[in-house]
């Protein structure tokens, strides 16, 4: 699932030794440590959890140890070094063509599941966009925790750039803002390159409901 | 219930579906506002409210003999002295000296179930959340004592130094972001005013009205489960919504978050068992 992992104490005191060393003038960005005694209280508390996937997601990565630390709002030099990472690790389908078919994409939007201990191993991930992202607007039951996406290509003059964008922020959100709420959906895998096209068609076809 | 709760979801998506479609954007959002508030009047309303059918089973475990001791809980020291419960889980979770431990309702009822009655706990916790034809001792029970506490108001135990403690490791898991989807329980609650689908969130980010609203609702009768819920469920529930591992029923991260919710609510009036989705 990860790339790399490493323990987020030690990513922790790392990124504020460079932060020491690099930013001295007025770098005013609030840290916050984890408490000494919550390694201990969190392995104590999951005491059961055996296959290391599952452990996995009680440790954090790089990313999520930085955003951590800074509470999602990294000064200028973390966040300017955790975006142009994602950018650099976004992986392009290889034929350049980002946008994929607009009804598979309503479909993910609309599917929550996955991911969960409660799924079965025959799961199919869902995008779960409706959550936190309004988009057809005929659906009334969506959330308010992203920006509405409604009219979305329809804005952007459904220009290619602009979707190949919209792929790169679906692949991972944290290449246009750091510490984003988003899911990174490419690099944790959770979504395959089809279903990320997929969505972006939801947003990018004329025909898809989002733009009408 | 159930069927009356679902003929109200299926009226609801009618009279959306019914809306012109013509009307303009703010309109629709507004008057969906008011369907969604319609909704939520319904499934609140305390005379039919089966969640105090778990009170008085709760309150019949209080005072059963039970155990290899045979005895009842009636001794169980809740915090506020032995079988005092006015209160308690207003100030709960807190320190106790003679485990040396801070503890929730439910781990302190676990813990009075193991001293004082000599009950099988783990027979106990195999069963703490309740399904058709099983029952739930810990939900019963801490239906009973929190409702002894309806009326009053959250009283956040943060004095002495294992709460203290207790409160930051709360607060650090409460924005700690792990997992395959990078979520932390600030992904959701951690900004006023802001909803996922059609659910409102509770702001737990800081101390306030939404905090003081939500925490002062649970235990809770849910309608989808057809059960009475107490926090220790609910957390475990957002943990899974969280991509996270199944957390250990009573284990110290639910204490500590739970500790964290209590303070985010301090003064808020705990209105209990309520009824919800």
């Amino acid at each position: 699932m990860k790339t790399r992992l490493i323990p987020a104490a030690a990513v922790a005191a790392a990124a504020v030794v460079s932060i020491a060393a690099g930013a001295v003038a007025d770098d005013k960005a609030k840290t916050h440590p984890e408490p000494a005694a919550l390694a201990a209280m969190m392995k104590s508390s999951w005491s059961k959890v055996q296959p290391d996937e599952w452990k996995t997601r009680l440790e954090t990565d790089e990313v999520q140890a930085l955003c951590n630390l800074y509470r999602n709002a990294p000064p200028p030099d973390v966040a300017a070094k955790i975006q142009a990472a994602a950018a650099a690790g976004v992986v392009y389908p290889a034929d350049g063509k980002v946008v994929g078919d607009w009804k598979k994409g309503l479909a993910l939007a609309n599917n929550g599941r996955g991911g969960q201990f409660s799924d079965g191993p025959d799961t199919v991930n869902g995008g779960n966009c409706y959550a936190c992202h309004q988009m057809d607007p005929k659906e009334v039951s969506f959330g308010t925790l992203g920006p509405s996406l409604t009219g979305y290509g329809k804005a952007k003059g459904y220009a290619a750039a602009a979707a190949r964008d919209a792929y790169a922020k679906i692949y991972n959100s944290h290449t246009t803002l750091a510490c984003s709420n988003m899911p990174r959906f490419g690099p944790s895998k959770f979504l395959s390159e089809a279903q990320i096209k997929d969505a972006v068609a939801a947003l990018f076809d004329p025909e898809s409901p989002v733009n009408k | 219930m159930k069927q009356h709760v679902m003929r109200t979801a299926a009226a609801l998506a009618l009279a959306v579906a019914l809306m012109p479609s013509g009307a303009g954007r703010a309109q629709e959002a507004g008057s969906s506002e008011a369907e969604i508030q319609r909704y939520r009047d319904m499934i609140s309303d305390p005379m039919s409210n089966p969640g105090f059918l778990a009170v008085d089973r709760g309150e019949v475990l209080w005072s059963t003999k039970r155990g290899t001791k045979d005895a009842s809980l009636e001794t169980c020291d809740l915090g506020e002295g032995p079988g005092k419960l006015e209160g308690a889980f207003a100030r709960l979770p807190r320190y106790f000296a003679d485990a040396d431990k801070v503890m929730d309702l439910e781990v302190r009822l676990l813990w009075c179930m193991d001293k004082i009655q000599g009950l099988d706990t783990k027979e106990v916790v195999a069963r703490r959340f309740s399904r058709p034809g099983v029952a739930s001792d810990l939900e019963d029970l801490t239906a009973y004592v929190a409702n002894k506490s309806s009326g009053m108001k959250y009283e956040a135990q943060l004095k002495h130094p294992r709460e203290k403690e207790m409160f930051e490791a709360g607060e650090a898991m409460f924005f700690r972001r792990s997992g395959v989807m990078d979520f932390s329980c600030a992904t959701c609650h951690g900004e006023t005013g802001l909803r996922i689908r059609t659910t409102n969130l509770p702001d737990f980010a800081k101390p306030g009205k939404t905090a003081q609203e939500s925490m002062g609702s649970w235990p809770t009768y849910r309608v989808s489960q057809t059960a009475l819920r107490t926090m220790q469920n609910r957390l475990w529930d957002c943990f899974r919504q969280q991509r996270l591992p199944s957390v250990d029923y009573g284990s110290d991260i639910v204490t500590a978050l739970s500790l964290y919710l209590v303070a985010r609510a301090d003064g808020g009036e705990i209105l209990v068992p309520s009824i919800k989705r």
